[in-house]
């Protein structure tokens, strides 16, 4: 029993941290200034200026306008972020979203470069060790000795001979 | 002058027609040995000449579409949509690469005069150059083709008869091009895509003609070099053009068009890197050669999406059928350069391997990678719209969130390794070397964390991760580190030197530069690039304010305030504008007044915005006119602080000046000894 106090304390003092992260996190969303300044900023503007919502700088634009004031109403009204969104892809189509969504095969635009990027870096480092693991086993050459004594020769007569550089 | 337009450029199509079939066809005697009437030497000759001759084709032709708008011709269709007759002569000189078929133009003229001085310095290696220059004529057939059929600058106007009724005036030109840099931001941005052509010809060429040794590296260099500065001016001139003209306080929005330009910059850049390895190790061969048949593909690749409307853009060229033109010639390159590399694959066998993980050549290695993957997400978040259409029949946006959010990380792993790749050893390291050359750059980048965190820049707001400042946090803390690194290497070699001489430690980084202008000339360039990367974090603390301002109110704006002291109109022939006068303050003393404006040309009835910027090391306050309220009549001002702004124009100016250093020729330690006495 005195073993597992000392455990459960921590657990308690870890749980707390938690929750006070998950507070600190929720509490960042509420202030409607910052609401209507992040949602401007993930919304298109419809007029065809290919601005963001909140950057679009046209007077006069009666669609940013417009738009403008329905996501006012709806911070006010209450209405969530994801709410907000959905509502405005509803109405105008998804291309008033500055960004694919996480659904569907939206997904795949936010997973495949990463993937990619992982694949290629996995891949890469793979190499690299069974290159220099081949090497410690066998320091054969790749080309023949007379083959790779000219072509040094030519790196020779033709390098720069600087040690690096663009 | 339309007439002689038209006849320049067939001539010119017929040269370069002529340029690629004799020289193919000498290359091809010389390399079987087949017997012919007239010597392959001689038909290679005829091929180069008519080479040069296609250039003055082209020259000519370039040269009747500038007579057509200085003579306001207006019964050719593109003088008519691209110029008026109040329209200032520089940018008339502008609507030459202001429209789709005056940018074909500058494109083909480009090509004509890269290909020119290829075909007169062809004496260095006249087997090589022939290849150049046919690929290089293979390439101008396909835009003089187009500039022939469906896209000719000299079109007359439908129904047009010589002699008949003319319209008085032109549309004149796009007045979001009525600025000085667009004067050079296009042509700048041309000569470095076009540029690309060369050291791709060069590649294909040395590949198809197995040429022995690097020799074709070193030649191509300097073109590549040269190419590389060119886009690099021109991408940074369209943003400093964006920033300056279009009034929404950025200076890139991930526009296709700005993707298109910047996915070749980023392979080329790979280019420059990966082929030192192949200089000084016989390394990266075959990799070599697919970067730069990549990076000319993807010239092109812009250009079709762009100019075949499939994607929007907002420097749309508009829906057109050259597209499909385009489709099939990058279809006919990556053919040939498919064919070539199983041809002669055995010809791009390395002659070693890496050794480790962790050495140059790996940090090279990863340094490609990391740039590819970069190119990769910005094509892939380019085609993406197109894909969902395609898979799910449901086009998307794909803007400037997604960007930020998959490009920055890729970004700051760059960052970190332009810090660690130069401080790391050929061939393979020891965990002492590491410790001994990595202390200090962490050692500054903890202390940079801690500043940071010190003055306010954290990663958190109100109680939640604030992923700017997270990303500002880091790049700032990277680059500090970045910076460290590469000024010790500065360091330590200009003791030695100073030592030696006896000279102080300046005298010794200068000549430590001389003796190896492209090692120091590309630290100087990762220079750049850090500054660049700083300037961009700054994006992180932007602020802004708006307000109608009738005469005497004020907007503030941190640390500044504007009083509103007059507004008025004017107007000339080529547009009418209005702007407003404000009255700037800084602690209750007036620093400066500033005039933003916002002008309307005649010509288009279009609209433009001028925007006021005063500029200091620390931030930009950048001023807005937006129009006028309806209902009062009072201008709208929207005034920005964007912190740290001119770092991104000082950084490239760096990046410039670095490239320019890595171009001249090192001097050997017993010359720059001889210079000095």
């Amino acid at each position: 029993m005195s073993a597992s106090n000392p455990l459960i304390s921590w657990f308690r003092v870890f749980q707390a941290g938690a929750l006070a992260v998950a507070v600190c996190f929720s509490l960042g969303a509420t202030d409607a200034g910052s609401r209507f300044n992040d949602l401007g900023h993930r919304l298109m503007c419809t007029c065809g200026c290919a601005q963001m919502l909140g950057e679009c700088n046209h007077v006069g634009c009666q669609e940013s306008g417009r738009e403008r004031d329905e996501l006012k109403a709806a911070i006010d009204k209450g209405s969530s972020d994801k709410e907000i969104l959905a509502s405005f892809a509803a109405k105008y189509g998804a291309t008033v979203l500055a960004a694919p969504t996480t659904q569907g095969f939206d997904l795949v635009a936010w997973i495949a470069p990463f993937a990619v990027f992982a694949a290629a870096l996995l891949g890469t480092v793979l190499l690299v060790r069974r290159w220099s693991v081949g090497r410690t086993l066998a320091e054969a050459p790749l080309a023949d000795p007379a083959t790779q004594s000219l072509r040094e020769q030519i790196r020779r007569e033709t390098g720069s001979g600087e040690d690096g550089g663009f | 002058m339309a007439t002689f337009g038209s006849l320049a450029l067939l001539i010119a199509l017929a040269l370069a027609a002529w340029n690629l079939l004799a020289g193919a066809l000498a290359l091809r005697l010389i390399a079987t040995g087949q017997q012919a009437s007239i010597s392959p030497e001689r038909l290679a000759d005829t091929a180069r000449r008519a080479g040069i001759a296609g250039f003055a084709a082209v020259t000519a032709a370039a040269f009747a579409l500038v007579w057509s708008v200085f003579s306001n011709d207006f019964s050719i269709a593109y003088i008519l949509e691209h110029s008026n007759r109040a329209l200032p002569a520089a940018y008339k000189f502008s609507a030459l690469w202001s429209g789709q078929e005056g940018s074909l133009l500058l494109w083909a003229w480009l090509l004509g005069a890269y290909g020119f001085v290829l075909r007169l310095t062809h004496k260095r290696d006249v087997k090589l150059y022939s290849y150049a220059g046919a690929i290089l004529a293979g390439i101008q057939v396909f835009f003089l083709a187009i500039l022939n059929f469906p896209a000719s600058p000299f079109a007359l106007l439908p129904g047009y008869q010589p002699g008949g009724p003319l319209p008085a005036d032109g549309n004149g030109l796009n007045p979001l091009l009525q600025y000085p840099e667009m004067v050079i931001h296009p042509p700048m941005l041309y000569l470095g895509y076009v540029g690309f052509s060369v050291p791709f010809a060069f590649a294909l060429g040395a590949l198809m003609m197995r040429y022995p040794g690097e020799k074709w590296i070193k030649i191509t260099r300097v073109w590549t070099l040269w190419t590389w500065l060119f886009l690099t001016l021109g991408i940074f001139l369209g943003m400093h053009w964006a920033y300056a003209v279009l009034g929404w306080g950025g200076y890139w929005s991930w526009d296709p068009v700005e993707n298109a330009s910047f996915m070749p910059w980023l392979t080329g850049t790979a280019f420059l890197h990966s082929v030192m390895m192949q200089e000084k190790k016989g390394m990266m061969k075959g990799w070599n050669v697919w970067l730069i048949f990549s990076t000319f593909l993807l010239t092109l690749l812009g250009t079709l999406l762009t100019r075949a409307g499939l994607v929007s853009s907002v420097h749309a060229f508009a829906q057109s059928s050259i597209g499909t033109w385009f489709l099939i010639f990058m279809g006919i390159v990556l053919a040939v350069c498919i064919f070539t590399y199983i041809l002669h694959r055995d010809h791009l066998k390395s002659e070693h391997h890496l050794e480790s993980l962790v050495s140059r050549e790996s940090s090279f290695l990863f340094n490609n990678l990391v740039l590819l993957a970069a190119c990769f997400l910005i094509l892939w978040g380019t085609l993406f719209p197109i894909l969902s259409e395609y898979v799910v029949g449901n086009k998307v946006t794909v803007g400037a969130p997604w960007y930020n959010r998959e490009a920055i990380p890729i970004g700051l792993f760059l960052l970190f390794l332009t810090g660690v790749g130069p401080l790391l050893p050929w061939r393979s390291t020891s965990l002492r070397a590491i410790r001994r050359n990595f202390v200090v750059p962490i050692a500054v980048l903890w202390v940079t964390v801690a500043v940071c965190l010190g003055v306010g820049v954290r990663p958190w707001k109100d109680g939640a991760v604030d992923s700017g400042n997270l990303y500002a946090l880091v790049a700032f803390a990277l680059s500090a580190a970045v910076l460290a690194a590469i000024g010790s290497e500065f360091l330590r070699g200009a003791q030695v030197i100073a030592k030696q001489s006896g000279r102080g430690l300046i005298w010794g980084k200068i000549q430590l530069i001389r003796r190896n202008t492209r090692r120091y000339g590309g630290y100087i360039v990762h220079i750049g690039v850090v500054i660049v990367i700083v300037g961009l974090a700054g994006a992180a603390f932007d602020r802004n304010a708006e307000s109608e301002l009738s005469l005497n109110d004020k907007l503030a704006v941190a640390p500044y305030s504007l009083l509103q002291v007059g507004a008025s109109q004017d107007s000339n022939a080529n547009y009418n504008s209005e702007f407003a006068l404000l009255d700037v303050y800084r602690g209750g003393k007036r620093l400066l007044q500033m005039s933003p404006e916002k002008r309307v040309f005649l010509a288009s009835e279009q609209p433009e915005t001028r925007v006021a910027i005063h500029s200091v090391p620390g931030w930009d306050l950048y001023v807005v006119y937006e129009g006028t309220n309806p209902a009062t009549g009072q201008p709208i001002i929207k005034a920005f602080i964007k912190p740290l702004v001119s770092w991104i124009w000082a950084g490239v100016a760096l990046m410039c000046l670095g490239t320019l250093v890595a171009l001249v020729p090192s001097v050997k330690p017993a010359a720059a000894k001889g210079g000095r006495s």
